[in-house]
């Protein structure tokens, strides 16, 4: 007790913080942290379903090099998050600049938007396979009417199939982006625009000239976090292509998925996702510093 | 304070609302349809409004069952994941230490690994745990993963909170977990709130460690169970749709009742970092 009555009560906030801390480290430490090192660890093995665990260094990495398959992955995940997050930002961007105005039932409009990021991406991805069905499909309906001879089998055409999982993606989170512009859009001052006015710039001049210069910080931080998110689609691919037809819809997380999981190849699988991980890591580093560092210095609150 | 709307804006809102909710909007169509109706080329628009798909889909495809998995695995995530990311929070928004900003950032980059690259070992701590197949195996995960975005959440909203009360009830004896259970926890109530509602809709939509980890259909949650839908001989659409209405249904009355506080701690989260 004495010591007790010895501490600063700085020291004892120490205690007590690292106290109120100490669960949701060990829950971080031991589902994410551990994890990952173990799986940088496995990637150094060799492993298959009923064979013996063997030390090969970065071998599974020289195959990784070599592997048509993971370079195709590679090239449909790149074109995936480059296309998806670009139209989602675009389209983020006009949601925001609607439900930042004010108008009657702009809270019912607010909360329709919301509605397909709420939507679990396993139902979105059923609806959108459902939707572009080459039978009973909508689109087909809206698109070709009683002409049945003329409908799309969409997911069977390589490049139509990339092209649906890009639209549900879109649809299903551009309101997220929207939301993050949104917060970005609420920070500027409603006297910004009252000059302009005033000089009589047009709708479009007051967008490009102001709005869009104070957007930048909440576009680039909803470009950061749609592009890692986009990295990692599996739900959306899992259920309307299977990563078909042949390897078209084959993103990385479903490729080293198949791997790690229905073929067993433990090692081989983990080293596709640690150079996943290792990728993000180093575009997120570079991201937050370059841009990160040059918002901090604009904005010093 | 509302103005006529101009032409702009009002196309803009039509568009934005019709473009969210028609697609969604086909999938209730159908799901109150017949199968005479759902396997009818070219489709038909309005349904005849029965409701064999949700009959089916609760007796054939055992929808309660995957119902109550999915309310005990997201429950018991919101819980636990309050419980603790609440004083850690509080700690990192209240609390002189050192390390802070380290801790606060790791959390976020420990939000951002792609989970592929965690899947294979948390399978493997919980076969040997034997946490395969059950709730508490796909909890303790989606605690962790929930984590990062709950503690920010809180922190904003404890950081936003005045000092002064918590000052005098320091001056007059409280304990650090005092001056958060008495003082500031009422006074989070919304943030916390707010936190609980996000917690709960990640974990009842997540599929790819559900996939992974529950492989029983005894214990497989509405993602897992709408993801691996299969019929006889034809893909049962009728039943797919009235599943995943059922399944959406609680996040849209989510959304319609607490529209407000999503929005900000979403960007709550984003802004702020």
């Amino acid at each position: 007790m004495r010591e007790n009555d010895a501490m600063t009560p700085s020291t004892r906030d120490h205690a007590t913080g690292w106290l109120m801390i100490f669960p949701a480290l060990t829950f971080v430490a031991v589902f994410s942290l551990y994890p990952a090192m173990d799986s940088f660890l496995l990637s150094l093995y060799s492993e298959f379903p009923g064979s013996e665990r063997s030390f090969i260094g970065f071998g599974n990495y020289a195959e990784l090099f070599r592997d048509p398959v993971a370079h195709q992955a590679l090239i449909v995940t790149l074109g995936f998050v480059l296309l998806s997050t670009t139209l989602e930002l675009l389209l983020g961007t006009g949601i925001a600049l609607v439900i930042h105005e004010r108008f009657k039932g702009r809270g019912w409009t607010r909360a329709a938007v919301l509605i397909p990021w709420a939507i679990p991406t396993v139902v979105a991805a059923q609806m959108w396979r459902f939707l572009l069905n080459d039978q009973y499909g909508a689109v087909n309906a809206i698109l070709f009417g009683d002409q049945v001879d003329a409908y799309v089998p969409w997911l069977a055409d390589p490049w139509m199939a990339f092209g649906a999982i890009v639209l549900a993606d879109v649809w299903k989170t551009s309101s997220f982006a929207g939301l993050l512009i949104l917060a970005g859009l609420q920070v500027i001052p409603d006297e910004t625009y009252d000059a302009a006015r005033i000089d009589g710039a047009t709708a479009w001049q007051r967008f490009w000239h102001i709005t869009f210069p104070l957007l930048k910080p909440a576009l680039l931080t909803a470009l950061l976090f749609r592009t890692i998110d986009a990295f990692r689609v599996f739900d959306l691919v899992f259920v309307m292509t299977q990563g078909g037809p042949g390897d078209a819809t084959q993103v990385i997380q479903f490729y080293g998925y198949k791997t790690l999981f229905t073929e067993g190849r433990v090692g081989y699988g983990t080293t596709i996702s640690v150079t996943v991980f290792v990728a993000l890591a180093i575009f997120s580093l570079f991201y937050v510093r370059t841009v990160g560092s040059k918002l901090l210095q604009r904005e010093p609150a | 304070m509302t103005k006529p709307l101009r032409p702009a804006l009002l196309s803009g809102i039509l568009l934005a609302v019709l473009g969210s909710l028609c697609p969604f909007l086909w999938f209730v169509l159908t799901s109150f349809k017949s199968q005479i109706q759902v396997e009818a080329i070219p489709p038909t628009w309005w349904p005849d409004g029965s409701v064999g798909f949700y009959a089916s889909a609760l007796i054939e495809h055992r929808l309660l069952h995957y119902i109550r998995n999915s309310v005990i695995v997201a429950g018991a995530t919101t819980v636990i994941a309050l419980v603790v990311a609440t004083p850690t929070a509080y700690a990192l928004a209240r609390l002189r230490m050192a390390g802070k900003a380290w801790i606060l950032g790791g959390l976020l980059c420990v939000a951002m690994f792609p989970h592929i690259v965690i899947a294979g070992p948390v399978w493997q701590i919980l076969e040997r745990l034997g946490g395969l197949n059950t709730h508490w195996g796909l909890v303790l995960p989606y605690v962790s993963l929930t984590l990062p975005l709950a503690v920010w959440i809180l922190t904003t909203f404890f950081q936003e909170l005045p000092f002064e009360l918590e000052e005098a009830a320091r001056i007059d004896g409280c304990t650090g977990w005092q001056a958060l259970y008495r003082i500031l926890l009422p006074l989070a109530a919304p943030g916390l709130f707010t936190t609980a509602i996000l917690t709960f809709i990640y974990a009842w939509n997540e599929f790819f460690f559900a996939l992974l980890i529950l492989t029983d259909p005894e214990h497989q949650t509405l993602p897992v169970g709408i993801a691996l839908f299969q019929g006889e001989f034809t893909m049962p659409w009728g039943e797919i749709a009235a599943t995943s209405v059922i399944a959406t249904l609680p996040l849209i009355i989510i959304v319609l009742l607490f529209q407000r506080g999503i929005i900000s701690g979403l960007s709550a989260g984003a802004v702020k970092g």
